[in-house]
């Protein structure tokens, strides 16, 4: 049997990784109720830190459910929170005959651009030795190597803060 | 060890934790009742068989043979999701603590980080739970569990951020090894923080409001909310939350002794460590977790946030500046850091 050859499992374990998180995309983007909707991200998004764990980086994939998961999907369950959870999203009463036609071909104009893209890109060679999860080295290339964006990224999340603090302000005197 | 073994290991380690967690959360509720009971000067279960002993199996009976209902207004996939996705993330971190030296399903190098990345989809199992069940009291519990979880969440990340730069390692292991004795448990370890017990401290309060439990127990306030988020639930689908709680308390309490009492690590040279030392403190600290819960009455919203954004939140952030300047200043000879 082929498939129980390691490389055979590792296989049927990656194509299983990938349906979840289309699966999960999918329902994320049909869903007529919102909290399917939410529920179809948080999916999608354990598919992918599978994928990561998969790939051998299990600090990212963790990463991916403690900030991911825990963190957007449940900031975003609280936001829709008081909704109304019977309401379904209202059916338009637009014709989809022609965005449907017309998404089909836009689709696959992107699709063939990213794969060109990508078959065309010089990407670095992968790294020899997998990296085993290991933070120290994460810490140094944050701290080196990528220290502008990392000091970048914390002036967004600033101003986020910044901008919270004054839209609580408003509602409060 | 080659690489079928291991797999064989790993089911192996599977199905015992997944009975851990169902039996321990059975006798937990037994010595839930006899603590309780006790604690209010009565017997607690004493009938089914002696000591009440058999009573967690006879109410396991009870709540599998009783319906399922699925009350008719409900979202009918949430609904059914929600318990396992309490359970579950519960049962996932119990695969990297460490139980003895050997004792561990999986250890990983980020094993603390795979723990709180667990718990953190906890919360969307209540919310999920609380949401599906389309019922007003079971949404403003799932609301109250969010608020409570994000404000604790930043105290407790903090603290075990200051842990993670005393011990230099985020493995479980690595950082039980690093506390040979009572004298060197994290808890006293006070040339690395000053602040050490109060970290413990910080961090217990924060493990009984990330479980919610009493005092903390908004979530499930009886007096106002019926029974929170899982008002709707019967049978196994309750009985499933319950399972969940229990799993929580005990991963809270294990990270709280590995973290700072020394985990499977004898606190005196003369007896071993082993299994039954990590046993012997988390089951001293869910005791405490219990003592808690019938003594203190239930805290208020409103109380509840104001002493995590008030008090915990800028006492971490002062122990994390501290240690980070004891640290700097003579760096531990034990430990990594």
């Amino acid at each position: 049997m082929p498939m129980l050859t390691p490389d055979g499992l590792a296989g049927l374990i990656f194509i299983f990784l990938a349906v979840v998180t289309l699966a999960g995309a999918f329902i994320a983007a049909t869903a007529l109720r919102l909290p399917r909707a939410v529920a179809g991200l948080a999916l999608g998004f354990c598919g992918l830190a599978g994928i990561f764990y998969f790939l051998n980086s299990p600090f990212v994939a963790l990463m991916e459910l403690l900030i991911y998961v825990g963190a957007v999907c449940v900031a975003i369950v609280f936001a829709i929170m008081l909704a109304d959870p019977g309401v379904e999203k209202a059916r338009t009463a637009r014709s989809t005959a022609i965005p449907a036609a017309l998404s089909l071909p836009v689709g696959a104009l992107f699709a063939w651009g990213l794969i060109i893209l990508a078959r065309n890109t010089m990407w670095p060679a992968p790294a020899a030795k997998l990296n085993p999860g290991d933070t120290v080295d994460i810490g140094h290339s944050l701290l080196t190597t990528y220290s502008m964006v990392f000091e970048l990224i914390s002036i967004v999340l600033l101003m986020a803060i910044i901008g919270a603090l004054v839209l609580a302000r408003k509602g409060r005197d | 060890m080659n690489a079928s073994t291991e797999v064989y290991r790993l089911i192996a380690f599977l199905v015992g934790l997944i009975a851990f967690a169902a039996l321990n959360a059975a006798y937990l509720v037994w010595l839930e009742r006899k603590v309780c009971g006790h604690i209010q000067r009565r017997i607690g279960p004493k009938e089914v068989g002696p000591y009440g002993l058999l009573q967690p199996i006879a109410d396991g009976i009870k709540l599998m043979t009783k319906q399922v209902m699925l009350p008719p207004q409900v979202d009918p996939v949430l609904f059914r999701i929600a318990p396992a996705l309490v359970l579950i993330p519960a049962v996932m971190s119990f695969v990297v603590i460490p139980f003895s030296e050997n004792l561990v399903a999986r250890e990983i190098n980020v094993g603390l980080l795979m723990v709180f990345a667990f718990a953190s989809v906890n919360v969307l199992g209540l919310l999920v739970g609380g949401w599906g069940s389309a019922n007003k009291y079971a949404v403003i519990s799932a609301a109250r569990c969010v608020s409570q979880n994000v404000a604790y969440e930043i105290p407790m990340l903090i603290t075990v951020i200051t842990m993670v730069m005393i011990t230099g390692t985020m493995n479980l292991n690595e950082i039980v090894m690093q506390q040979p004795d009572i004298t060197r448990w994290y808890v006293f370890r006070f040339t690395a923080s000053p602040l050490a017990p109060v970290a413990f401290i910080i961090f217990f309060i924060c493990s009984l409001a990330e479980t919610n439990r009493a005092p903390f127990d908004l979530g499930e306030a009886e007096s106002e909310l019926i029974a929170g988020f899982h008002t709707e639930y019967s049978g196994m689908g309750f009985g499933l939350f319950f399972m969940g709680e229990y799993a929580n308390i005990v991963i809270g309490t294990s990270l709280a002794t590995i973290l700072f009492l020394g985990g499977w690590q004898s606190p005196v040279p003369f007896i071993p460590g082993g299994w039954w030392w990590f046993l012997a403190k988390v089951y001293f600290l869910i005791f405490c977790v219990m003592w808690i819960r019938w003594t203190y009455p239930r805290t208020t919203l409103w109380g509840l946030l104001n002493l995590s954004w008030k008090i915990l939140i800028p006492i971490s952030l002062l122990n994390l500046l501290l240690t980070g300047g004891m640290l700097k200043l003579m760096p531990l000879a034990g430990g990594a850091g």
